[in-house]
């Protein structure tokens, strides 16, 4: 009796127990001094920009780091009407491309000039996925000043990575279609289908970019590419998926495979094979946008020329490494000896050395080719493999202290690996399904290896619920240990694919305050308030708008009939940091201006209707901004109301008192 | 009566600072206020104003002052023409060698000196006074006369009015002459005994 009542006791407490264990929290992995290490007290700055993609907002997103704070959307793709970008005349032929104008965009991928392989905070680069694009953006001004679109390309996923030196912005295609004219039977995949490499070369000195050339591949997707760095600096690596080359169904016909390729491009070969005039040039169409600094005026030129390499014609410049299961990441590491190719579908992390790599190509121990390309044998190119990482490696980030950081999007973590050793040393999750991460200066040859991000696929219960449509998540880990502690959760704006982060002290002083007014070469400039006024030119008038503190000039305007294309070209007249205008119209179907110091802007006014448009300044920007404002009279067509304008005594009506 | 070796090589010294005036501002105006953490400035060296002029005027439009410009200041024509002259007197006095020249020439200094310090003040009373009666901002029995030497706030602004560079060696020059008047006065009594 006293046994059972012994037994009974022992089997109600190993229960309880039971009932006590729980699957493990996030408070459970937040440790030390998290709140410490991400305050950024008032008056301190964040220690590094974090520039992240806005994925299908078609933007780019600016945050501090350590703190996460959200410091400004950089319009790219997507008309923004918060500050007229897209809407402005001045801006409107950003977005201009051989199909029109598109107002939206897909934005993944982001990249910071480099000058030997080391961050230089000059220029950020940005892909369009969907209309394939690459963008540039001034980091002095943060903003976009050139948007180059991409024949021969669909799905402009591969892109924009750069070579060491910013030499290229290498654009691959994620889609492969029919070059040409495109009207063939989906089904002739195999025959007509191709992919592209655009090489983009920059202007060392003003950035400017030009497609260089094109590289035509066997058709399959190509993924993501990174170049080389130090002894593989001539090359540049993509991953591909669909080698199969199916063409419905991916989902199952695209894995069939066991191993798909990371390429391997030899691009000083390829210069080569240009400079020997070993191109053709092709008839295409495609647009090359430019803002203009000076002028403040972007302008749409379209160009009807590139030069193709095709592999089946040029040797020795492309070799093809088999990776397991369909790789997504393909990421060099600091030393530029070791390429990671993440199988997402696979439960392993290859990772290649190129030494190896060389001397199987000088050795010409192949395994075969590919539409004739030299296929390597994986285990003569290969360094090792990481076991047993966790499920669906999708992209790997250094740290500069010889480790790895892949994040895994099906186990939804962060795995730190020794690169020489291939050993797993640490894992952390995420929350939840991680996509991309970022190590300010992960990719480069000088990683800043303070931080690491993640940005996640999936949000779920992280934040305040806000309806079925949330925010994405992101966490901050702290990598300055031997283990990542995360230290911040925070909501991102957009869907973040990739993200560059850049310590700020290469870029904050550099940053633009306000442009000076005496070199505003912007043809519809108003130098003071003098020499405001209205133009009628037949149905088009041109009104010569001054801003400053608190008044709009001219103030009063009246002749102006339905129908007329009325410009109202607004030249904010301050000299002084932070002291922007807005312009705004009631009625109007376009949008706002923000007009920054010393800048001229032009927004676009149609009115439909007689009657009294009221326009004021929509940037709080003094004691008395409620007091700037004005009138534009509309009359009907064919009226004889003249072209009368002024402000104060000028104003019309006012004088003849 | 002749003057010491101290007496004349001081007159060197005293031409040596008043040349600063040409390389340095004499007078720094500092602003500050919420919106401006870096704060504003104002430079007023003998010939040319510096700084942040045209901000200042930017906002002084709200209370109704008058903007500032060079051009109405005919001092920085008369200014360097009054101090070349008197660098140029001491030459004289340095060659004359005579005590009596020396208090003379330190009294015109003395002459200069206030004058300009009052010019300076009228300067300050009429942009502080002399508002637009149309001002936006209008506060009952406020005026915005900056000081002439020290701090004082003004609405949201707090302003630090100081001698800059050139101004400490203008005042330099100043405890210089006196200093050595003293000093020869003593002197010439002394050989009168």
């Amino acid at each position: 009796m006293k046994k059972l009542l012994m037994y009974t006791v022992l089997g109600a407490g190993a229960l309880a127990t039971l009932q006590g264990c729980k699957m493990k929290s996030t408070e459970s992995v937040v440790t030390g001094n998290a709140a410490a290490k991400t305050y950024v007290a008032p008056g301190q700055y964040d220690e590094f920009y974090n520039f992240v993609s806005g994925g299908f907002n078609g933007q780019v997103s600016v945050y501090g780091l350590p703190s996460g704070r959200l410091l400004k959307i950089i319009p790219v793709f997507s008309v923004f009407p918060e500050n007229g970008y897209g809407y402005s005349e001045e801006t409107k032929p950003m977005l201009n491309t051989t199909a029109g104008n598109i107002p939206w965009d897909d934005q993944h991928h982001l990249t910071i000039s480099l000058t030997n392989g080391e961050q230089d905070g000059r220029w950020l680069f940005a892909n369009a996925n969907n209309t394939p694009r690459v963008a540039r953006i001034d980091l002095t001004s943060f903003k976009t000043v050139e948007i180059l679109q991409l024949p021969n390309s669909a799905g402009n996923h591969s892109s924009p990575y750069l070579t060491e030196n910013t030499e290229y912005v290498i654009a691959g295609t994620r889609f492969s279609v029919p070059l040409g004219e495109g009207d063939v039977p989906i089904s002739s995949f195999k025959e007509n289908f191709k992919s592209t490499v655009s090489f983009i070369s920059i202007d060392k000195e003003h950035g400017n970019m030009n497609i260089a050339f094109q590289v035509v591949l066997p058709g399959m997707d190509l993924d993501l590419s990174r170049g080389g760095k130090g002894p593989s600096h001539d090359w540049f690596f993509f991953s591909t998926y669909n080698t199969e080359q199916a063409h419905t169904l991916l989902e199952v016909q695209a894995s069939e495979k066991d191993k798909d390729f990371i390429v391997a491009m030899n691009w000083k070969k390829i210069e080569e094979y240009v400079k020997s005039g070993k191109g053709k040039k092709v008839n295409v169409e495609y647009a090359h946008n430019h803002f203009n600094e000076e002028t403040q005026h972007a302008e749409s030129k379209i160009e009807n020329e590139v030069l193709v390499l095709d592999h089946s014609e040029l040797k020795d410049m492309i070799y093809m490494i088999p990776c397991p299961k369909s790789p997504h990441g393909c990421d060099v590491d600091p030393t530029g000896q070791y390429i990671v190719g993440s199988g997402k579908l696979a439960a392993l992390i290859p990772v290649f050395s190129f030494d190896k790599l060389t001397k199987a190509i000088a050795a010409k121990d192949f395994e075969g080719e590919y539409y004739g390309i030299p296929v390597m044998k994986y285990e003569s190119v290969l360094h090792g493999e990481v076991k047993k990482p966790g499920l669906g490696p999708l992209h790997t980030e250094f740290d500069g202290k010889g480790f790895g950081y892949t994040s895994m999007f099906l186990s939804s973590e962060i795995v730190k690996w020794n690169i020489e050793t291939l050993e797993v040393v640490d894992r952390v999750p995420t929350y939840y399904s991680i996509g991309h991460l970022c190590i300010p200066g992960g990719d480069t040859k000088k990683p800043w290896g303070k931080y690491v991000i993640a940005y996640n696929k999936i949000t779920k219960d992280r934040y305040l619920p806000t309806g079925p449509e949330l925010a994405q998540a992101a966490q901050l880990y702290d990598i300055s240990g031997d283990k990542m502690e995360l230290i911040l959760d925070y909501p991102t704006v957009g869907e973040p694919h990739y993200a560059q982060g850049i310590s700020a002290s290469v870029i904050k002083d550099k940053s633009v305050k306000l442009y000076d007014i005496a070199k505003n070469k912007h043809k519809y400039v108003t130098m003071g308030e003098k020499e405001a006024k209205v133009v009628r030119t037949g149905n088009r008038v041109d009104v010569y708008m001054t801003a400053i503190r608190s008044h709009l000039a001219p103030d009063n305007i009246e002749g102006v009939y339905v129908g007329d294309e009325v410009y109202f070209h607004v030249t904010n007249l301050e000299q002084d940091w932070d002291i922007p205008h807005g312009f705004a119209i009631k009625n109007n179907p376009n949008a706002e201006l923000l007009i920054m110091p010393g800048e001229t802007v032009t927004l676009k006014f149609v009115p439909q209707k007689p009657g009294m448009y009221p326009f004021y300044c929509t940037d709080f920007c003094s004691a008395l901004h409620q007091e700037m404002q004005g009138y534009l009279r509309v009359s009907p067509k064919g009226s004889n109301v003249p072209l009368k304008f002024g402000i104060g005594e000028t104003a019309p009506g006012v004088a003849a008192k | 009566m002749k003057l010491t070796i101290l007496g004349r090589v001081s007159i060197i010294v005293v031409i040596l600072f008043l040349a600063t005036l040409w390389a340095f501002p004499m007078w720094d105006i500092q602003l500050a206020a919420p919106q401006y953490p870096g704060g504003l400035s104002m430079q007023i060296w003998i010939n040319d104003l510096g700084g942040d002029v045209d901000i200042i005027n930017g906002l002084n439009h709200y209370i109704g002052m008058k903007t500032i410009h060079k051009e109405d200041f005919n001092e920085f024509v008369y200014l360097p023409i009054i101090m070349m002259s008197f660098m140029g007197l001491g030459l004289v006095v340095f060659i004359l060698n005579r005590k009596r020249y020396y208090y003379i020439w330190a009294g015109l200094f003395v002459c200069i000196g206030l004058l300009s310090f009052y010019d300076f003040y009228s300067w300050l009373y009429d942009y502080g006074h002399d508002l637009d009666p149309k001002a936006p901002i209008q506060v009952p029995g406020m005026s915005y006369q900056p000081p002439l030497i020290g701090y004082k706030k003004m609405l949201n602004f707090e302003a630090l009015s100081q001698p800059h560079i050139a101004g400490w060696f203008y005042i330099g020059a100043g405890v210089i002459l006196a200093l050595v008047c003293f000093y020869e006065w003593k002197k010439s009594k002394k050989a009168a005994r």
